[in-house]
């Protein structure tokens, strides 16, 4: 067994152990069932909630919003940052800015996205875009600066244009930076828009979980944070598979 | 154009870095280069010997003064020009076969042609067994191979190598200055090349040029005489020794200087 494979089994087993501890104190009563539901419990009734459909509506909603902000955020930041990284005085300017970015609640300015955009799926992708767009320009700089002067001379060499350059060189040297930039944004976004719809929204899985807290329904609520959870660790385990297999290729095997 | 007429030639060259303090790196100089030859500069650190093949490869204008290639003025990079930079210049998402492939590919040349000049190239270097290997899995002298195939699979008539194997160590320099010249041979492409080693330029060349520091001029011509089939044994070879000599010669109070101890 390799090094990494026992480091992965390890981790698993921790899981493991944590989730079988849970579901003994929960069993036995030392953690109460308003505190916390047995994790075999939260299983079983996330799949009855699946089957029953009700809560696809919610799931559907947050897919939506998860992924027009991860889209645009993704678009925009990546545009912003080739736009930054082409004009050195901007960058200079904006630096410090970039930098604070995420010391700023962006959750105040809620209020004011709703009397934007009104009581719609709107405001939540605006927090979503607002989260996830500096963590993809970011990397977008990053990534631009890595690009070895000497990859764009050989560019120059071969009499590539402008844009073939951009496709062929400079886009693929960047592409292992860019990616972690879409990872960070999907995480940013998921992130941006659950917690908005714990604030004020009318649907969504974070609707949905607040809802079921204010109601008392513990178990409901505990299946649809398992739902997040998995749902986030998945997403997340197939990018950061993807994001491997391409610095695989770009490291010394 | 006349087959005595330099294969490439600079005339009255200057380069200089516009600032705040306006840096003058390059000339005057003329340099002529004959069809075929295999011309090494030497010179300082910092004397403008990049500067001179990015002005030769049309990469950077020169400040004032001409460069024509095969009778034509060069203002951008003209075809039939191939560098080979002092870098790692392979790109680390493509494959060996990929990489040398890279230029063929954008110039539009048909896919079995691509192949055979690709199967060419990766033999000729000794590659075959990693022409599906990344970059990042060869070491630093293979890379750079995989680099000198990619210029050599486009069959530039003037080849430009910056300090190729400045990065190696000296067994591998003295094998791969064999592969170089027998590609020289094979090719028949007139060679310019840039390094810091006067030994290695002495190995080498028809002819050498010794630079000063900067403004980098040429101060010194060295005709080496070597036959054109000649390989690393000559380093043994009595007269190597006067040739390297003549040149640190030339080049020892210019290395002072650029030091700041001249």
């Amino acid at each position: 067994m390799t090094r990494s494979t026992a480091l992965a089994w390890a981790r698993v087993a921790v899981v493991v152990a944590i989730v079988v501890l849970l579901e003994a104190l929960c069993r036995t009563g030392i953690i109460k069932p308003l505190t916390l539901v047995p994790p075999s419990l939260m299983l079983t009734d996330l799949y009855r909630l699946l089957v029953s459909g009700d809560i696809t509506d919610d799931i559907v909603q947050t897919f939506l919003e998860v992924g027009t902000a991860f889209a645009i955020a993704g678009a925009v930041g990546f545009a912003l940052g080739a736009l930054v990284h082409a004009l050195p005085r901007l960058r200079q300017a904006l630096d410090p800015l970039l930098a604070a970015w995420y010391a700023i609640p962006l959750f105040v300015f809620y209020p004011l996205l709703v009397a934007l955009f009104g009581l719609t799926v709107l405001p939540l992708i605006a927090i979503g875009v607002g989260f996830a767009t500096p963590a993809m320009m970011i990397a977008t700089l990053t990534g631009l600066d890595r690009v070895p002067p000497v990859l764009r001379r050989v560019a120059r060499m071969h009499r590539l244009s402008p844009l073939s350059t951009i496709w062929r060189v400079i886009l693929p040297s960047a592409a292992p930076y860019l990616f972690g930039g879409l990872k960070l944004s999907f995480a940013y976004a998921f992130i941006g828009v659950i917690a908005g719809e714990f604030i004020l929204s009318g649907g969504g899985l974070g609707y949905g979980i607040a809802y079921a807290y204010e109601s008392f329904e513990n178990r409901k609520m505990y299946a649809l944070m398992l739902f997040v959870l998995l749902l986030a660790v998945g997403v997340n385990a197939v990018l950061q598979s993807l994001e491997s297999h391409i610095a695989r290729k770009r490291s010394r095997q | 154009m006349s087959p005595t007429a330099p294969h490439a030639s600079l005339r009255g060259v200057t380069r200089v870095y516009p600032g705040k303090s306006p840096v003058h790196a390059l000339g005057p100089l003329d340099l002529d280069l004959r069809r075929g030859e295999f011309f090494s500069v030497v010179g300082p650190s910092g004397c403008g010997k990049s500067t001179l093949l990015d002005v030769l490869a049309g990469l950077n204008p020169p400040s004032a003064g001409t460069v024509s290639f095969e009778g034509k003025p060069v203002t951008s990079v003209p075809d039939g020009i191939g560098v080979v930079f002092q870098e790692d210049a392979s790109f680390p998402w493509l494959t060996v076969a990929g990489n040398i492939a890279f230029g063929l590919r954008r110039a539009g040349v048909e896919a079995a042609e691509i192949d055979r000049r690709v199967d060419y190239a990766v033999g000729f270097m000794g590659l075959s067994a990693f022409a599906g290997a990344y970059p990042a899995q060869l070491s630093g002298g293979m890379r750079q191979r995989v680099c000198i195939a990619r210029t050599l699979v486009m069959q530039p008539r003037l080849i430009l190598l910056d300090e190729p194997f400045g990065a190696l160590d000296q067994q591998t320099r003295l094998l791969m200055g064999d592969e170089l010249l027998r590609l020289w041979r094979e090719t028949g492409a007139t060679v310019l090349l840039i390094t810091h080693a006067l030994d290695e330029a002495a190995m080498l060349s028809d002819r050498v040029g010794v630079m000063s520091a900067r403004p980098g001029c040429f101060i010194d011509m060295v005709d080496t005489g070597w036959d054109r089939d000649r390989d690393s044994r000559i380093v043994s070879d009595a007269s190597f020794g006067a040739l390297t000599g003549r040149l640190w010669a030339s080049l020892r109070q210019e290395s002072m200087r650029a030091i700041g101890r001249g």
